[in-house]
């Protein structure tokens, strides 16, 4: 690595479609994760919000999950799972969990109790109530775990590569790198992979704007007078 | 059952309690490079916290450089920060720098969010009324604000401290100590039960630290701000 320019741009060049099968990979790999544990998140959330005593064990079982290394975890599942897609998302899926849960059930809670009274003085029954009235003002807090589930889940793919290169995504170029003496394909992944989890960000924050057309009004730069809890995920 | 029979006897085998290897000194190393990492991103991120929070300025810069900062993987970190790190020192340059580097970022993003949003949620009338009695702005965070944010602020250590140990596990796959080496060395050697000890040691060390941080933020919070204090924003792998 002495003297050598940082990056060797014409290796970039040259492994340009290796680059973006990686990137795509990568997002299909963190995407399947996210859209799975948000399943598995809200069905539990329901489940938490309704029935207020679950909300305890459910977050603890999470939680305790939540602390099992990441690289533990993808390792313990080889023999079980074998190297197949299911080692790389199980983990991700579980490590989605915590956060999710706490979110959509903070977004739920954060439901003021005035307009619940008053979806319920205008006859709306407990599930339509759910959907129509607690659901799109819960958004924003969902949207914010959504948010952090994504971003820390994209990183989390990196760890996947020391399994293999089957799917690490960008973290293989990590992988490659670190084993070869290469330090080109480490900041491609690294760079490649940081920008991904900020791309996807954006884009939650784009589709919180459009399924929340009210709050874009109160949108204000964070001032004194405006501090509820629930904008500040979502800073 | 017959893999947690021979975890559990490795775990209980007098000779794995002994030597550079052994799960004391493991134990050791693993606890002084996430108590250290922590405090260094405590140190960092906790005035800056508490200057954008009590102040207001600067808080979208702050808080989108930790929401970026949350977007490294500290697998990439550890990685990156390696060839700077051995030639700065061949000694430590392979093990204790990467990972240190990579848990002080890890730790900063939910100290600085929390420390900023547990005094953005002070009540405004609260300053207000503490500003009509005389209190100057020091006074306001030291003996108001702080106290009131304790809870999320601790939260947000808390986080930051629980992830910390997890993901220091990282460090032993660039040669670093720790129980990680446990992990790594029982995939590489496909030793089932050493790997799945160094999991049980990890997760335990990361759920007691979860415990202590639970009761420790209990003690230190006022007992008339522990009603209402319930910090649930702030949690990221």
């Amino acid at each position: 690595m002495n003297g050598k320019p940082l990056i060797d741009w014409a290796w970039v060049g040259q492994h340009l479609d290796d680059i973006a099968m990686r990137t795509v990979q990568h997002l299909e790999i963190a995407l399947i994760a996210i859209v799975v544990g948000f399943a598995i998140s809200f069905g539990l959330s329901l489940w938490a919000v309704r029935y207020r005593r679950a909300f305890a064990p459910i977050t603890g079982v999470a939680g305790v999950l939540y602390t099992i290394p990441s690289l533990a975890l993808f390792a313990a599942l080889v023999p079980i799972t074998r190297l197949s897609l299911l080692t790389a998302e199980i983990p991700l899926v579980v490590y989605t969990q915590l956060i999710l849960i706490r979110n959509i059930v903070a977004g739920f809670d954060a439901v003021p109790s005035d307009v619940v009274e008053t979806a319920n003085g205008m006859g709306f029954g407990r599930t339509e109530r759910l959907w129509r009235i607690e659901l799109p003002l819960a958004i924003p807090l969902i949207v914010a775990g959504l948010r952090l589930a994504s971003v820390s889940t994209i990183g989390l793919v990196t760890v996947a590569a020391l399994l293999g290169d089957k799917f690490g995504g960008l973290g293989v170029f990590i992988t490659d790198g670190l084993q070869t003496f290469f330090p080109t394909k480490v900041y491609v992944g690294a760079v490649l992979s940081v920008a991904l989890a900020l791309v996807v960000d954006l884009a939650f924050v784009i589709l919180q704007r459009q399924l929340t057309p009210w709050s874009r009004a109160q949108d204000a730069p964070t001032g004194r007078e405006q501090r509820t809890p629930g904008s500040l995920a979502g800073v | 059952m017959d893999l947690l029979r021979a975890t559990t006897g490795w775990l209980l085998d007098p000779s794995h309690l002994v030597g550079p290897d052994g799960i004391p000194t493991r134990l050791e190393q693993h606890v002084a490079i996430c108590v250290v990492s922590l405090f260094v991103a405590a140190a960092i991120a906790l005035p800056i916290g508490t200057f954008i929070g009590h102040t207001g300025r600067g808080a979208f810069a702050a808080i989108n450089l930790a929401n970026i900062g949350r977007a490294v993987p500290s697998y990439a970190v550890m990685v990156m920060v390696l060839p700077v790190a051995l030639s700065l020192s061949p000694k430590y340059g392979l093990d204790v720098i990467p990972t240190f580097t990579a848990m002080t970022l890890l730790a900063i993003p939910p100290i600085l969010v929390n420390t900023f949003a547990g005094l953005r949620q002070v009540d405004p009338d609260l300053v207000e009324a503490g500003r009509g009695m005389g209190m100057r702005e020091r006074q306001l965070l030291l003996r108001l604000e702080l106290p009131l944010a304790l809870p999320v602020v601790l939260g947000g250590v808390r986080t930051a401290a629980v992830q910390v140990v997890a993901t220091a596990t990282l460090g032993a796959e660039l040669g670093g100590g720790g129980l990680g080496r446990y992990i790594v060395d029982g995939i590489a050697r496909q030793e089932d039960d050493r790997l799945l000890t160094g999991v049980f040691l990890v997760a335990a060390l990361a759920l007691t630290t979860e415990a202590a941080f639970a009761v420790a933020s209990r003690v230190l919070t006022s007992a008339g701000v522990r009603r209402t204090a319930r910090a649930g924003l702030d949690t990221e792998r």
